[in-house]
């Protein structure tokens, strides 16, 4: 960009066609390069679409059952087929991409709300209570297998969509709480944070103005992967009956539903396993284009 | 010495908040835990009773401190559903969680090291371009779905396999490890994926350092340096992020036995759940949670025979 402005200035007239010609050139190489992320932003754009239409209309009432059209193959009139109890499944998958994004992103916000302070703390503070004991609790909690955590909490505190945000979000705190410690303690040392005590900034002033907004980076990194994890989660509890109560539909009871039916409708349970595994590369792809982006050692 | 002592001295503080959380879990239940787990028909004679037998009637540091003792006892208590004892519960199912985790390990093992060799040599080429696109997708499959695809595509298609009906490993050999295939291949492939792209990302990083240059000017053979002298220094990091792989694998398992109908560790859990056996749920998360504390504690030595210079000193993470 910067190069194209200077030869406008310079010359003008006549090169100016060269110059956007190779600004463009440029830009159409980028796309190629960060592919990554193009292409994890255009999957989860879409799937963000499926969720919004589905919030609007769906081609048919999702929990409506239809005893007369049970176990529908594909057709101009079910476009994904109907599922054992005769209910439309593309309608079943528009709304299970809102169960999921909703749950993965309430739980990444759960994780985010507690974890973002708690890290902040621990690393700004690296006292006893506020950051050992911190610490220990956090590799105590990173002990437990994520999933096996958030299942016990989803049952501990009832199945539902806010407990399985809530158990999920538990599950991620470790993460969250450990990237922020950790990129506190670099920034700290830094001269801009003295400069800001010398000015007289309260800690907390310097930890939310100050340091905050220099490891938003990474974290936002971690929010995408934590996205895909959630959606994985979500679908697993919902699969395991600890997720989403029915008839709500989630990719994860779907899956479940259409293991009794294995063998007369296959197409049951290859539909909502590839909305999820889409849905996750999605997210994945993007986490890893932005990370491409930011961090430099991967750049080359 | 010294570095095993101190690595275990670290652990006491962990182990506290462990065993707190996993003590705390029952009181996590909204209402009074022994009216839930009896349902709302219960006699006040009865939830007392229940009460008095989980030993919610005394003081809660008073019920830790019991709880912990029995623990550390191997004593977890007794199922609520059937009075047989946890550890026993637990010590039935876990041969068959473990033997499904050895199994994931290998297949991630072959599928990870051959192709992450290459992928690292061969960078940049359609070859390691194919290889990254596939651990993307790898890693975007949910074990599950996959287990799924394989019970569809090599069970109910070509019956090459059981679709249940697990045989203990001392009965028949054979027929039990006909019915691990297909989990073990449903949860290695994520794990495969995974693995392969951190061995990788190490290999090029210790391919560009002066030593293997050192090795490739003396005259050797491409391979025996990629072998004999870059994967070693490769392995180390690997190690680490693989240990730290194992909590999540068995988290993976809990559903993958649900999918093949195993009777294993995560089944146990699963089952107990659902007949609110909150003292087989509380026994059942704790060894869980030690299970992965031991794992990285044994990583962590490893890691510490295979790089002398972490022996000592590098307290912090």
């Amino acid at each position: 960009m910067n190069q194209t402005a200077r030869a406008n200035s310079n010359v003008g007239g006549a090169p100016v066609q060269v110059a956007t010609a190779v600004g463009r050139k440029r830009r159409r190489l980028n796309l190629w390069r960060h592919r990554s992320l193009v292409l994890g932003g255009v999957i989860v754009g879409l799937i963000v679409l499926a969720a919004v239409v589905a919030t609007v209309a769906t081609p048919y009432d999702p929990n409506k059952q239809n005893y007369t059209a049970l176990l529908q193959g594909v057709s101009g009139q079910h476009w994904l087929g109907t599922d054992q109890l005769g209910r439309d499944v593309f309608s079943r998958i528009l709304v299970g991409a809102r169960t999921s994004l909703i749950v993965a992103a309430g739980a990444v916000l759960v994780a985010l709300v507690i974890g973002i302070p708690v890290g902040l703390i621990s690393g700004f503070y690296r006292g006893f209570w506020d950051d050992w004991v911190i610490m220990r609790i956090v590799d105590a909690l990173q002990a437990f297998p994520f999933l096996i955590l958030a299942l016990v909490l989803a049952a501990v505190m009832g199945p539902g969509i806010r407990n399985a945000m809530i158990a999920i979000g538990i599950g991620y705190l470790p993460v969250f709480i450990r990237i922020v410690r950790g990129q506190v303690l670099a920034e700290v040392r830094k001269e801009y944070v003295d400069s800001a005590r010398v000015v007289g900034c309260s800690d907390w002033r310097i930890m939310l103005r100050h340091i905050f907004p220099n490891i938003t980076t990474p974290l936002i990194v971690q929010v995408t992967v934590a996205m895909a994890g959630g959606i994985v989660a979500e679908a697993s509890l919902s699969y395991l009956g600890l997720g989403v109560i029915p008839p709500t539909a989630s990719w994860g009871t779907m899956l479940h539903d259409a293991q009794g039916y294995l063998s007369q409708d296959a197409m049951l349970a290859v539909v909502p396993g590839l909305a999820i595994a889409v849905a996750v590369l999605g997210f994945n792809l993007l986490g890893e284009g932005l990370q491409e982006i930011w961090d430099p050692k991967l750049k080359e | 010495m010294a570095y095993v002592f101190q690595r275990i001295l670290t652990m006491v503080p962990v182990l506290f908040f462990l065993s707190v959380m996993v003590f705390g879990l029952i009181h996590l239940i909204p209402g009074d835990p022994a009216q839930v787990i009896l349902g709302q028909e219960a006699t006040p004679e009865a939830i007392a009773q229940m009460r008095m037998k989980l030993g919610l009637d005394q003081p809660v540091p008073l019920q830790y401190w019991h709880w912990l003792q029995h623990a550390l006892a191997g004593n977890l208590g007794q199922s609520l559903v059937d009075g047989e004892p946890v550890s026993h519960l637990i010590a039935q199912r876990l041969p068959v969680t473990i033997e499904l985790a050895v199994g994931t390990i290998l297949v991630a093992l072959l599928i990870a090291f051959p192709f992450g060799i290459l992928a690292a040599v061969y960078r940049g080429r359609w070859l390691d371009a194919a290889a990254l696109f596939t651990s993307t997708v790898g890693m975007s499959v949910p074990s599950f779905w996959l287990g799924i695809l394989l019970l569809i595509g090599f069970t109910v298609k070509l019956h090459w396999f059981p679709s249940s009906g697990y045989v203990p490993m001392w009965q028949n050999l054979g027929q039990n490890l006909h019915a691990m295939v297909l989990p073990v291949v449903a949860t290695g492939v994520r794990e495969a994926a995974v693995l392969m792209r951190m061995l990788r990302s190490s290999l090029l990083d210790v391919l560009h350092q002066d030593y293997v240059r050192t090795a490739r000017a003396k005259g050797l053979y491409g391979w025996v340096v990629i072998i004999r002298h870059a994967l070693r220094n490769a392995l180390i990091p690997v190690i680490t992020t693989g240990g730290l792989q194992i909590a999540g694998l068995l988290g993976g398992l809990v559903i993958t036995e649900q999918i093949f109908a195993l009777p294993g560790f995560g089944s146990l859990l699963v089952q107990s759940v659902f007949s609110r056996d909150y003292t087989t749920v509380q026994g059942a998360t704790l060894v869980a949670a030690l299970l992965v504390v031991v794992v990285n504690l044994v990583v962590d030595l490893v890691y510490g025979v295979v790089d002398p210079r972490l022996r000592l000193g590098k307290e912090s993470r």
